[in-house]
């Protein structure tokens, strides 16, 4: 099968407009008697719903968790960019475009992109107006910061809830039609598969995660908001519910996987403290701002951070990008943290984390303060005092979190931090339209294989979500639901419902009956550090292969060894879960194939085989430009469909940040 | 941070379904590092459950496990989200407790909130209290520019203090009257501090008051305990907020 | 959506109990008012020309009739509201920190309050309907003074007295500043004042009553 991603003939900056001109409508008595399944209720997923609810379709939306405001897009820190340029510092779409595409070393679609900066705009708008609280200037205007990979301020931010104020922005616009009663709210449910009726998505199979039942739904078109994947290595910022099972059950029921092995590993988080660790939390990108990133000069050094005196201190990222500093972009960040520890000059128990310092920031701002008060003569003690006051009020809340977390004052002694995995690049191959491989079958969001390339840029997943949801899915899916007026809803007695339902109630009491000896939880952690050694920060080919051969023996183990306590008609999150973890032992499989395959460093991929003599990495456009999407073919058995990236408006370079 | 261990008693309230009557039951945790959260002893313990057969593993809501989604929901010796001030239960720390120590753990407790299975309850009133008015009605598309309406800092910040509401109930678990004020009045607030929910500012809070009664939850005596408790912190001003705008909204109502 | 009366609605059944305890308390301001003329040591001049104006002048006599409406309505919103409260959790908790997060006499209003309905039920029959009797049966001129006084010798009803005011000090450390939160009225700048002023009435209305009451019982007044 041929891909073919839409892309619309013409200018870049009129394509979308130009295909908003001239795309299908449906009229409004014929959307209501059109069925729209989303599943996922994060800010794609959330604001999808709310405005197909608005446009007048019938809208099902499912989420796992007990409320749709509970999605993970909730704990998205730093902000939202948008080229409103409102500073009046030269920011425009052409520069969010630009940025972006080189922020995911080249790896993205033009087109899409572009239409992403058009749209970005209009979302602080319609957030605005939903009474999304953003920061405000004294003048009553909106504030906007700084963010790693850019030179102008574009961020719109909630303090350091941004992503809980946009979600519940969108939530509440969704709970607002399903008080209309355009939209139906079903919560702990998860969805188990998706019905195709003659090559087109006609529904899924849904299980009720109180009672155990599965349930049929159909709906003309379905539509995956369901996130990333980021917890195939057990440890990451994710939630812990954060799965693939909904992707995974389409990319198998046809939709292709693109980019799979393109993952974010951000720099900036709390490092683990033991094997207890169930998941590791993000520290804000933002206090790279003002933190200094340093280890030790001697290697194994053993005194306290606050001992080693200045000129034994390896400010690593000052000295090896002196132009960026501490604030080059999250992959090359992480790469230069892991490669300190691993040369033996990390710090803490572990020694597998970096010191983040605010010492040098407390003592700036703290003569800042003290010139604007006028005071002269002021001793360094209180100097250091009023410089507190500045960054609590600036980083109070993360600075609080990470005292809760490892019971240290980062007032007094440096932060540890260490990269963990973040964001998925990867996913779902989609076309211009956000369609996947599977008519009638759309991704959005995160759960696509999106528009960041191979590195997304601080800031820009949640202007993704809600540009896919708020102001692209309305207008595309306009374009092939207008050929579905003639579909009337399809009872869900047909045969493909019950085939699907018998599938899904097949693979359940499948795994029930292995009555193995060890826990779902034990195969899961397993199979993260397969892929964190494996298919983490760095990966070789040697590497990969092995990892192959142990993820497959892991998934025999798994589906012969797992025990999964009680049974399947009641609430059972241990079920729940191994079905999620048997999906990921079979993505992360696909992962290390596709890193295989792309024998290149690019962006969030570090192919050790592929780097320059200074360890930086080093991409190879002539062989690979290219996105890789991967059609399932059978157990452990993939085929590679490449979309050539064609580069019209854009000059390739290489990312230098030194 | 010096790192021990501690061993612990806990008693555990354990509820097959909704219509099991439930009880107690105790567990003798060992060796639990002390950098733990309090959800990943839990983890340790469903492990342990799981690897000796005899009881199911304990079910709880928990997610994001960094203090945001709203989803864990555990009533710790005697105070919802446990001992720590401002934390919610995934963000609590196993310093909080010293070695030896009994911890008793319930779920949340209010009629509006029934026991979908051991610590895990069901809060899908509260989604329904925000669809009887909780937002702003404009449909995507319809927006102005966004610093068309400039918003006094002050306003802005208050409401964006009552919109960090994270919706875990923490609020009607603390109250003994079961009282859904605190959650209500952060979404009535906010709305109502800003412009954009001027035109909907009285029917908003009418209908969100009537649902939240209909849902079952108690009425608000100013005990202060939902405050105390709130890992948001968010601030009894807004319930006095939510009287105001109750009263007079119901004084200049038509019907 | 369907409206709710606004006197059975939760927010207004409150506002109710707010209300008419603010309506109380400034009751209070003129009981303990009065009573304490007893301190000028006088004889109980002052005290009986006012209790004789008290009884007699009409306007005092309708807002008598308001007095007694508003403490009707008062105990049975509170209990009302109490019953109703209590219905919304029907499994209660094993363990409750309640000092954790709240005063004890905050969760404990409905008990402060029957309390304070049994010390009112004794006073009233002590005093209330002593007068009234005086006033429209007996029709004669009594000595209120004197009538306290004697009372007050009793060491079982000073006991009794005594534990009233502090179930009324207690109830009125919550409940003052509780009913301006009820009406709306939170401020940053003056919900301080109002509480500091809330303590000190807590303190002082109960503090004079309970001074009088002592004073008369070892004869210094």
């Amino acid at each position: 099968m041929a891909i073919n991603s839409k892309i619309p003939a013409g200018d870049l900056e009129k394509k979308w407009e130009d295909y908003k001109g001239h795309v299908k409508l449906v009229n409004p008595a014929n959307k209501r008697n059109l069925e729209i399944i989303i599943v996922g209720t994060g800010l794609a997923g959330a604001s999808a719903a709310a405005s197909l609810g608005e446009l007048g379709y019938k809208v099902k939306v499912f989420c796992f968790q007990d409320s749709p405001r509970r999605a993970h897009s909730i704990a998205a820190q730093g902000g939202i960019n948008a080229a409103k340029n409102y500073q009046n510092d030269g920011d425009s779409v052409f520069r969010l475009f630009y940025d972006t595409i080189k922020g995911g070393d080249y790896r993205a679609r033009e087109a899409n992109v572009h239409r992403l900066a058009e749209v970005s705009a209009n979302i602080i708008d319609q957030c605005v107006a939903q009474g999304v609280p953003f920061a405000r200037e004294y003048g009553g205007l909106l504030s906007n910061r700084s963010f790693g990979g850019t030179q102008v301020q574009r961020t719109f931010y909630a303090a350091g809830q941004t992503g809980q104020q946009l979600l519940l922005g969108a939530y509440s616009a969704l709970e607002r039609q399903v008080a209309l009663g355009n939209v139906t709210q079903y919560t702990r449910h998860e969805m188990l598969d998706v019905v195709k009726i003659d090559g087109k998505a006609r529904g899924i199979i849904a299980r009720d995660l109180v009672s155990g039942k599965l349930e049929r739904h159909f709906g003309h078109a379905v539509l995956l908001c369901t996130g990333g994947y980021g917890n195939v290595f057990y440890l990451s910022t994710n939630a812990m519910g954060s799965n693939v099972t909904a992707a995974w059950k389409a990319h198998k029921q046809g939709a292709f996987f693109g980019n799979p092995c393109f993952t974010q590993i951000h720099p900036t988080c709390i490092p683990v403290s033991g094997d207890h660790q169930s998941k590791l939390t993000l520290m804000s990108e933002s206090l790279r701002n003002d933190g200094r990133i340093w280890v030790p000069k001697k290697q194994g050094d053993n005194r306290k951070p606050t001992d080693i005196p200045e000129e034994e201190r390896d400010y690593y990222l000052e000295r090896r990008y002196p132009a960026f500093g501490n604030l080059v972009p999250r992959d090359v960040a992480s790469r230069a943290a892991k490669e300190r520890c691993d040369a033996g000059y990390g710090v803490g128990a572990s020694k597998m984390a970096v010191y983040l310092d605010y010492a040098a920031a407390i003592e700036r701002y703290g003569k800042i303060e003290a010139g604007k008060q006028g005071l002269d003569n002021v001793s360094k003690d209180k100097i250091i005092e009023m410089g507190k006051e500045v960054v609590k009020e600036k980083y109070g809340n993360l600075f609080d979190m990470y005292a809760k977390i490892t019971g240290e004052n980062p007032y007094e002694v440096p932060m540890r931090i260490y990269p963990a995995v973040h964001y998925t690049m990867g996913g779902l191959w989609v076309d211009y339209e956000l369609m996947t491989t599977v008519e009638g079958l759309y991704a959005l969001g995160e759960a696509n294989f999106s528009d960041h390339g191979a590195n997304r840029l601080g800031a820009s997943a949640l202007m993704q979500g809600l540009a896919d949801g708020y102001f692209v899915i309305p207008y595309t899916i306009g374009n092939y639901l207008a050929d579905e007026i003639r579909t009337k809803s399809m009872p869900t007695d047909h045969e493909a419902f019950v085939e699907a339902e018998n599938k899904v109630n097949a693979r359940i009491q499948q795994l029930m009956n292995i009555k193995g000896t060890k826990s779902v939880e034990s195969f899961h952690k397993r199979l993260g550090k397969i892929m964190w050694d494996k298919c983490g920060m760095a990966r070789n080919a040697e590497g990969l292969q092995e990892a192959i051969a142990e993820i497959q023996a892991l998934k025999k183990e798994f589906w012969s060894d797992v025990k999964i306590p009680g049974s399947i008609n009641e609430f059972n999150p241990e079920l729940d879960k191994a079905g999620r973890v048997a999906d990921f032992i079979e993505l992360g499989e696909l992962m290390c194939k596709d890193a295989l395959d792309r024998n290149e460093s690019c962006g969030g991929h570090f192919r050790e085989e592929s780097q320059t003599e200074e360890g930086e990495a080093l991409r190879d456009d002539e062989n690979y430009k290219y996105v890789a999407a991967w059609e399932f073919v059978g157990e452990s058995d993939w085929k590679l469909n490449k979309e050539e990236l064609i580069y019209e408006n854009i000059k390739i370079a290489a990312r230098s940040y030194k | 941070m010096e790192h021990t261990t501690i061993n612990l008693t806990l008693k555990v309230w354990r509820q097959k379904n909704a219509s099991d009557k439930g009880s107690f039951q105790t567990y003798n945790v060992k060796g639990i590092s002390t950098e733990m959260s309090f959800l990943e002893m839990f983890d340790v313990l469903n492990e342990q459950l799981i690897a000796e057969g005899k009881d199911e593993p304990i079910a709880f809501d928990h997610d994001c496990r960094e203090g945001i989604c709203g989803m864990c929901s555990m009533y710790i010796n005697g105070r919802p989200h446990g001992p720590w001030h401002g934390t919610t239960t995934c963000q609590l720390h196993m310093r909080a407790f010293k070695d030896g120590e009994t911890v008793v753990v319930e779920p949340w407790r209010a009629r509006a909130f029934p026991v979908i299975r051991d610590l895990v309850v069901d809060r899908r009133a509260f989604d329904r209290i925000i669809q009887a008015g909780g937002y702003i009605s404009v449909n995507t598309g319809n927006a102005v520019d966004a610093n068309a309406i400039p918003i006094n800092k002050k306003d802005a910040d208050n409401a964006f203090a009552a919109a960090s509401c994270i919706g875990c109930g923490a609020c009607v678990a603390a109250c003994k009257n079961s009282s859904a004020m605190l959650f209500v009045s952060a979404k009535v607030s906010q709305l109502a501090l800003l412009p954009q929910g001027g035109p909907e500012r009285q029917t908003r809070v009418l209908d969100m008051v009537a649902q939240m009664d209909k849902e079952g939850f108690g009425s608000c005596t100013n005990t202060g305990a939902c405050e105390a408790e709130c890992p948001k912190e968010i601030s009894l001003e807004n319930i006095a907020r939510l009287n105001r705008e109750f009263t007079a909204a119901s004084l200049a109502s038509e019907e | 959506m369907a409206k709710e009366n606004f006197l059975t609605s939760s927010i207004g059944k409150k506002l109710v109990v707010g209300l008419t305890g603010l309506f109380l308390i400034s009751f209070l301001v003129v009981h303990v008012g009065i009573n304490s003329t007893i301190l000028l040591n006088d004889n109980g001049e002052t005290f009986n020309t006012a209790a004789h104006f008290m009884s007699h002048n009409w306007v005092i006599r309708v807002m008598e009739i308001g007095l007694l409406l508003g403490i009707i309505a008062h105990i049975f919103m509170t209990l009302k509201l109490h019953f109703e409260n209590k219905s919304k959790r029907p499994v209660g908790y094993a363990v409750i920190d309640g000092k954790a997060n709240s005063k004890w006499y905050s969760r404990s209003m409905t008990l402060l309050g029957t309390l304070l309905l049994i010390f009112l039920v004794i006073h009233m029959a002590d005093f209330w309907l002593h007068t009234k009797k005086a006033l429209y049966i007996t029709h004669e001129n009594e000595n209120s003074y004197l009538e306290v006084k004697e009372a007050m010798q009793n060491p079982l009803l000073l006991v009794i007295y005594i534990a009233g005011f502090f179930s009324l000090g207690f109830h009125l450390l919550h409940g003052f500043p509780s009913a301006f939160q009820t009406l709306g009225l939170n401020h940053k700048k003056y919900t301080p004042i109002i509480k500091a002023a809330g303590t000190a009435f807590s303190i002082i209305v109960p503090g004079l009553f309970a001074a009088i009451a002592v004073a008369l019982f070892f004869g210094l007044v």
